[in-house]
């Protein structure tokens, strides 16, 4: 069983904020974390490893410094690292993004299933997860929330909707996009820190992977940013006060024909 | 391979323009009066710090993607989430901006409506605006399934070859479409809260929020059709009903393979809790650490069933087990956008923020006045949650019911 990791270092959101003179964003000193939701991912390979056996690879794409989030993740426990490193790759958006990611699993071969978070916590488009599926014309279970279970060719999986919860079945190889209720993701061992360190990570480049030219980087990508600002301010806000009955008196009157048109 | 961007220093004014408009911090500028430089492993191209450059001083490489039948391509295309043959109201809301593009570009406006003896729903997406309703009515797509559904759509588009395409952005839909856009080599942008037409270019202008909603950014898929977009639910305003209005109806046929899945769904649990689920909701009553213990949601509950509004949670209050996961607003839960958004005993921390500040009005409720929430709120009050709470219950229980007699 090889259990394939598809993780992303991402800045830590919280240091991502406008500067509220000149509205532009501030970053200095913006941590680099490997993306919240991949860290389910991560743990839950490595709790498939403990009951079936088998190798765990973490997976990245991006620049050199990108090797510190596959080493956070040897140091929980994972195999090996592998970083897809190339400035070809450069401009890629989600199309490009799972392309070239469905070219190194391919590349990994003997992959049973490939695991993402659900989201990368930069940009929010749960969309390379699939993308990868549909690259590598597997059959896909997003946003799970739990392994019911799970063999060598099998897995039943809890899927969360917005309504409730739907349970799947799938053969294997699969790939599972994962939320934050699956697991708590483990911290790293001393043993596991001194692995990371030591840990020798394959690079692998577009002209390793076999890529055509015009299917990576700023060609492979159909979508293309024409522009970046600030979100509009929301409108100032109006603090109410007083007794409790009176805020509560003062706020009722302000939203109720809110409340009312909300309800029909 | 040359850069694929570059600083022009015979057009510099080292203004530094470019520095502050990246979003990565991919540009930096050793002194006033020094050419900046862009570090080409942060730089993703984005093409920020082009817009943002009075002096045309920054050269980036265009997608050489040669343009090749668009023209072909005609038709706005919206996909209808329906569960158990209901359709979901992001659909409606789809419609009513649908009709808008479509107005905008003189196309016609189709409807994509797949399920099992769904027919009779035809009629309800025409009231709201369709043109077209495209049907595949099959057992095999009875419910939602990634791969038989993402197998027929794409078997649709490659027929009709629908200009641009929208669907929710729901759990269903960004799965799905993210699967219908690979094969297709189409451009898809997730989560979008603005569409419009480029009046020159006709192309579609795809507006999102990323890093949380700390930054926007509008996308287009210049060279590739159908453009493709997912859109936040409860964002865009739903079309509204017209029963006189005419469409047809073309039923489609798909070969027997393309509805064969291996993923397979094998029961389905609906959510427990009794109030309205978050994603649907018009009014969220959410709670936080503030409550201080779990049996205090109990309080939310009594208001949000007065209001007839779902009850969200922060990750605090999720973490410690006071609520569900499914419950949880923010970064690594949901993103909401209610008409109203009460947080009770929340700070407001950016993760939560990112889930909720685009909610129409947002009323906080806090003791401690240096909460950012208060930031974001339409109506600050700064006090003892559990007394007013009650009290607010106690008020729209008499307003609503005053108003229902």
């Amino acid at each position: 069983m090889r259990y394939v990791v598809c993780i992303k270092q991402v800045p830590e959101t919280t240091d991502v904020r406008i500067n509220p003179e000149t509205h532009t964003l501030m970053r200095e000193g913006v941590a680099a974390i490997v993306n919240p939701f991949d860290m389910y991912a991560i743990e839950e390979a490595l709790r498939m490893k403990a009951r079936l056996g088998g190798t765990v690879t973490v997976l990245t794409m991006g620049p050199p410094q990108a090797e510190a989030a596959l080493r956070e993740a040897i140091a929980m426990g994972a195999d090996e690292g592998i970083l897809v490193s190339d400035r070809a790759f450069a401009g890629s958006d989600t199309w490009a993004t799972s392309y070239a990611l469905a070219a190194a699993i391919r590349k990994i071969s003997d992959y049973s299933i490939i695991l993402c978070g659900k989201q990368a916590s930069d940009g929010d488009t749960a969309q390379v997860g699939p993308g990868i599926a549909a690259h590598l014309n597997l059959p896909q279970i997003t946003y799970v929330r739990k392994i019911e279970a799970m063999d060598a060719q099998h897995i039943v999986a809890e899927r969360l909707l917005e309504t409730g919860t739907e349970v799947i079945e799938s053969p294997l190889p699969c790939v599972l996009t994962v939320v934050k209720e699956l697991n708590e993701p483990r911290l790293p061992s001393l043993k596991g820190k001194l692995a990371a360190k030591k840990a020798v990570l394959t690079h692998w480049k577009a002209s390793d992977l076999g890529c055509d030219p015009k299917d990576i980087g700023l060609d492979g990508s159909p979508t293309k940013v024409v522009r970046v600002f600030s979100p509009p301010p929301r409108p100032g806000g109006e603090m109410l006060r007083g007794e409790p009955d009176e805020v509560v008196t003062q706020l009722v009157e302000k939203i109720k024909d809110a409340v009312l048109a909300a309800r029909t | 391979m040359s850069d694929p961007i570059r600083i022009l220093p015979e057009k510099c004014v080292f203004c530094g323009a470019c520095v502050r408009a990246c979003p990565f911090g991919a540009i930096t500028q050793a002194g006033k009066k020094t050419l900046p430089v862009i570090d080409l492993n942060k730089c993703t191209l984005c093409g920020a710090c082009v817009a943002a450059c009075k002096f045309d001083a920054i050269w980036m490489r265009e997608s050489e993607a040669a343009r090749t039948d668009l023209d072909r391509y005609q038709g706005v295309w919206v996909f209808a989430e329906q569960h158990d043959g209901h359709i979901h109201s992001v659909a409606f809301e789809l419609l009513g901006e649908g009709r808008k593009l479509a107005d905008a570009l003189g196309m016609p406006l189709g409807v994509v409506l797949l399920g099992h003896n769904v027919r009779d729903r035809a009629g309800e997406l025409i009231a709201r605006g369709a043109d077209r309703v495209y049907l595949v009515d099959r057992p095999e797509l009875a419910h939602y399934q990634d791969e038989a559904y993402a197998a027929v759509l794409i078997d649709l588009v490659r027929r009709h070859k629908p200009c641009i395409f929208l669907g929710g952005a729901t759990t269903i839909g960004r799965s799905l479409m993210s699967r219908v856009a690979v094969p297709l080599r189409a451009g898809l942008t997730a989560d979008c809260t603005g569409l419009a037409i480029d009046p020159q270019t006709k192309n579609l202008l795809q507006t999102r929020p990323a890093f949380g909603g700390n930054i926007m950014a509008t996308i287009i898929c210049p060279n590739a059709r159908p453009q493709m977009a997912t859109v936040r639910p409860k964002v865009m305003k739903e079309a509204a009903v017209d029963p006189a209005r005419h469409g047809e109806v073309l039923v489609e046929t798909v070969v027997e393979q393309l509805l064969t899945a291996r993923a397979r769904r094998l029961r389905f649990e609906p959510e427990k809790e009794t109030t309205v689920n978050i994603a649907d909701a018009n009014i969220i009553v959410s709670g936080g650490r503030g409550l201080q213990k779990p049996e205090n949601f109990a309080l939310l509950r009594e208001l949000a069933e007065v209001l007839g509004a779902g009850v969200g949670a922060s990750r605090a209050a999720v973490d410690a087990n006071w609520m569900p996961y499914s419950h949880q607003v923010g970064q690594t839960g949901k993103t909401v956008c209610p008409k109203l958004y009460f947080a009770i005993g929340i700070s407001g921390q950016i993760q939560h923020l990112a889930g909720m500040s685009s909610s129409d009005i947002i009323v906080a409720i806090n003791k401690d006045p240096d909460a950012p929430i208060f930031k974001v709120a339409t109506y600050g009050i700064i006090g003892d949650l559990f007394a007013i709470v009650p009290r607010l219950t106690e008020a729209f229980r008499k307003a609503l019911g005053a108003n229902k007699a």
